[in-house]
């Protein structure tokens, strides 16, 4: 039934099925989790996309959106008795705009591209995820990504202006426009963010930013992590608003310095990257400001790129930290919690002090200016229970962002990774308001299921067994052992290799 | 028994909503296109929920009572050299925070800096059967749950009655400098605004008063404003009148509040681009309806005379696909011409009011 419905929208050729067609497809950059759904259909077009979700609905089976597949907090995981519709060709930037400065783009369309095809008018898309030269807009959007130019252009929602969107139910509406300044409740700003739950958004109407007059971009190193937060602290009490402010550990260092080779000094425990960027005659005054705090900060030393390829690769070294990271260990969890700016020195420490206590490596690669953290812990996946040892000590990461005040995510969002942990974060009552928001926008549960909310059968299993009991790691994982009764309700298996 | 409709506590508003069947809830009033109730509705009048609960200079965020005032917030950030950059109006006239955050007002400032979207954190409001949810957080990256915070701009004390407000604030410029510039017309200060678009200059605010003159902002530290101000008449090719000082903050300060809307006209925001501009300024040039531009021509402020329906507006708008919505003025309905939402607007609206309790959308 459901083939032969997706065979009258798709050619055979773009409705894949066999085991070795669906693989790819099995997760996404959370590997720990995989599902291989019924089919993956490759849409071409919109009306491809609206057909296909109403035919789900009209079926009761359920779908998974996926762009590039980059999600960190398993966002686009499949649902093993469902589809997943592959919007990475539908990637087209159908308009620019360089008076209004906005762009309308496909979901599939990559974010660094949008940036690419607006440079040649001195205007670029703000916000940057690591895996910007390859992930797509459209998951951006579903996950509210940052980056780390977002310290000062904010998040993704900050740079949406409209969506066209098809509803669960196959329903189309319009959210937002195209003016900066909206009228009347924010749709559009609920809908960004929204893991995939709300619908598909189709097509995109983006706010892109003016390129700085002058980037002034330097790097300092620290005798210890800790001494490292406590100068982004300083740069923030100082009244300087720098467009992104990084810090990464001897580790994450260490293992840039393998892979792309950015040069950093040597022998160094921490180092801080800050940008500046603004008009060239507020920008390099304050720049001599900021080299001023981070001496007086304890940096031991400061230094500037020589030239534009020179910042493009210190930059390129943080970037790609996450990739980098598989140069020091086989597998790793990379979390996402947020804690007060104020409270990074302490939270760094706390970390320190759980990898030891743990016995397990950490690399910190992370947004001071935000406060947002991303520790990397580092373990062999083939060691048997050594998957379970971190995600346990990555847990209490968790637990600790929540204590100071923070968040479990960011940037990555809830997904598959921390849904066992948003109840930690939110009270029964506000659960229970985004469950209800969830139920009144997809009555029959079918966009991306099983994301953000542990299933409802699993937390009553929870509850009963143990009515106290705070979300193990063993609840993070779905299913990690036989389920209960032995019956697999078509939850996500896990890979513990 | 009688429930207070000016509640001092979260529970007392709780216990009063729950006590009516149609309710909206009112701040200080100062937008009252939005806070006067329909027939049959009783007005929960929050200005009681006051007081700064949590503000950490250094952190750069602060949580406040849906009743506090702008002016009492702005006077605790200023003590610290910070302020808030999304620029509400109405401030002078008593607006409160949870006021700014329902009606979704922004200032010139926001062009660059952004409005109350993209500075709100969190959110604790009562929803339409009085259950009190939290949604965001005080932090100034977060990313879990459903973003209710964002949901809340612009809501118009229909989805929810906040009670709580957590935001991010900017430490204040050194300096600000303004530049008037007198164009052609209407078509030559659009084409100038083009190509300020894509011009690699940093603009707090950028307005157009109709036909032709052109209000540029800048801020900054005060020892680059004479060189950034003659780069900016560089780019624009022609000299303009420059302001500082005193009479600077005074002038914007009149626009943000809405110094030149008349007595008796109400004042309208209407959400554009500015390629729109030229059909909106057809319509309206014959009709003498005061107006101004702000953030780049993404919003039109119009002064709609007192004397002429809202039903005409609305037409007007809808005849242009354009969405506005009254602040002032008593219009049946506040929100005029072209929303979007539809089927999404109605589903997440019953979501959080499921009986009805307060008014449509």
């Amino acid at each position: 039934m459901l083939l032969s419905a997706l065979g009258a929208i798709y050619p055979p050729a773009r409705i894949l099925t066999s085991r070795a067609e669906l693989a790819p497809y099995e997760c996404d950059a959370l590997t720990s989790f995989r599902a291989s759904p019924r089919a993956v259909v490759l849409a071409e077009s919109t009306d491809e996309v609206v057909e296909t979700v109403r035919a789900c609905h009209r079926l009761g089976v359920p779908y998974v959106a996926r762009g590039s597949g980059t999600s960190l907090s398993g966002g686009s995981l499949p649902i093993e008795e469902g589809i997943v519709i592959a919007l990475n060709r539908l990637n087209r930037i159908l308009e620019l705009d360089p008076e209004q400065r906005t762009a309308v783009v496909e979901p599939g369309a990559i974010n660094s591209q949008v940036s690419a095809a607006a440079a040649p008018h001195n205007l670029f898309y703000a916000p940057d995820p690591s895996s910007q030269s390859i992930c797509s807009i459209g998951g951006n959007l579903a996950f509210n990504a940052g980056g780390a130019h977002c310290l000062k252009h904010g998040m993704t929602s900050s740079s949406v202006l409209g969506a066209k969107v098809v509803l669960p139910d196959g329903e189309l509406v319009e959210l937002g426009g195209e003016s900066i300044e909206p009228v009347g409740p924010d749709w559009m700003g609920l809908f960004v963010g929204s893991e995939g739950m709300f619908g598909i958004a189709l097509e995109i109407t983006l706010r892109l930013m003016p390129s700085a007059d002058r980037t002034r971009t330097v790097l300092s190193a620290y005798e210890s992590l800790e001494a490292a937060g406590n100068a982004a602290a300083k740069v923030v009490a100082a009244g300087l608003l720098p467009v992104a402010m990084e810090i990464m550990d001897k580790l994450a260092i260490e293992a840039a310095e393998g892979s792309v080779k950015p040069g950093y000094p040597e022998g160094i425990e921490a180092l801080m990257i800050v940008e500046l960027e603004g008009d060239h005659e507020t920008v390099d005054r304050e720049f001599e400001q900021l080299l001023e705090v981070l001496e007086g900060a304890g940096a031991t030393e400061v230094r500037e790129p020589d030239d534009d390829a020179q910042r493009a690769l210190y930059w390129e070294g943080r970037k790609s930290a996450f990739s980098a990271v598989g140069w020091l260990s086989p597998d790793y969890i990379v979390q996402d919690g947020v804690v007060p700016r104020t409270r990074l020195g302490e939270a760094l420490a706390e970390i320190g002090r759980l990898s030891e206590e743990h016995g397990i490596r950490v690399a910190n690669v992370f947004h001071a200016g935000d406060g947002n953290l991303h520790p990397l812990i580092l373990f062999k996946g083939s060691e048997e229970g050594a998957l379970e040892r971190a995600e346990e000590l990555a847990g209490e990461i968790l637990r600790m962002c929540i204590r100071l005040g923070g968040s479990v995510t960011g940037e990555h969002g809830i997904a598959m990774e921390k849904r066992a942990f948003l109840p930690e974060m939110f009270g029964e009552e506000d659960i229970e308001m985004m469950r209800r928001l969830w139920r009144a926008v997809d009555p029959a549960q079918i966009a991306n299921r099983g994301k953000m909310f542990l299933p409802e059968e699993e937390l009553e299993r929870d509850e009963a067994a143990d009515p106290d009991a705070a979300p193990s790691s063993a609840a993070v994982a779905g299913t990690a052992g036989p389920p209960p009764g032995g019956a697999s309700s078509g939850e996500a298996r896990r890979d513990t290799r | 028994m009688s429930v207070r409709l000016r509640p001092d506590a979260v529970e007392e508003a709780q216990e009063a909503l729950r006590g009516h069947e149609r309710v909206l809830p009112r701040g200080a009033g100062t937008k009252p296109a939005l806070s006067s109730p329909p027939d049959g509705t009783v007005t929960l009048d929050v200005s009681g929920l006051t007081g700064i609960e949590e503000y950490d200079p250094e952190e750069l965020t602060f949580t406040a009572r849906a009743g506090t005032s702008l002016g009492e917030i702005e006077a605790a950030l200023a003590e610290n050299g910070q302020y808030l950059p999304f620029d509400p109006p109405l401030v002078a006239a008593g607006a409160t925070l949870g006021g700014a955050v329902a009606a979704g007002t922004s200032g010139p400032l926001r062009y660059r800096s952004g409005g109350v979207r993209d500075f709100i954190l969190g959110v604790r409001f009562l929803d339409g059967e009085g259950r009190l949810v939290r949604a965001g957080g005080r932090v100034v990256k977060n990313a879990a749950g459903f973003d209710l915070s964002k949901l809340m701009v612009g809501s118009a004390g229909r989805l929810g009655v906040m009670v709580e407000l957590s935001f991010k604030v900017f430490p204040q410029p050194q300096a600000w400098a303004t530049l008037t510039v007198d164009c052609a017309g209407l078509d030559d200060a659009l084409a100038l605004m083009g190509a300020l678009a894509t011009a690699p200059l940093d603009l707090e605010a950028l307005d157009l008063e109709p036909p032709g003159r052109l209000w540029l902002r800048l801020a900054g530290l005060a020892d680059a404003m004479p060189a950034r101000l003659e780069r900016l008449e560089g780019i624009l090719e022609r000299s303009g009148e420059r302001l500082e000082g005193e009479e600077e903050g005074a002038l914007w300060r009149e626009v943000r509040d809405f110094a030149w809307v008349a007595e008796d006209a109400a004042i309208v925001k209407v959400a554009l681009v500015p390629k729109r501009v030229p059909e909106l300024e057809a319509k309206l040039e014959p009709l003498a309806v005061k107006r101004r531009y702000g953030a780049g021509a993404n919003i039109a402020w119009l002064a709609w005379p007192g004397e002429r329906p809202a039903q005409e507006l609305d037409e007007l708008l809808r005849s242009l696909g354009l969405a506005g919505v009254f602040l002032t003025g008593s219009p049946p309905k506040p929100m005029v011409g072209t929303h979007r939402g539809g089927a999404f607007a109605q589903r997440v609206k019953s979501a959080l009011d499921p009986s009805g309790r307060f008014p449509d959308v």
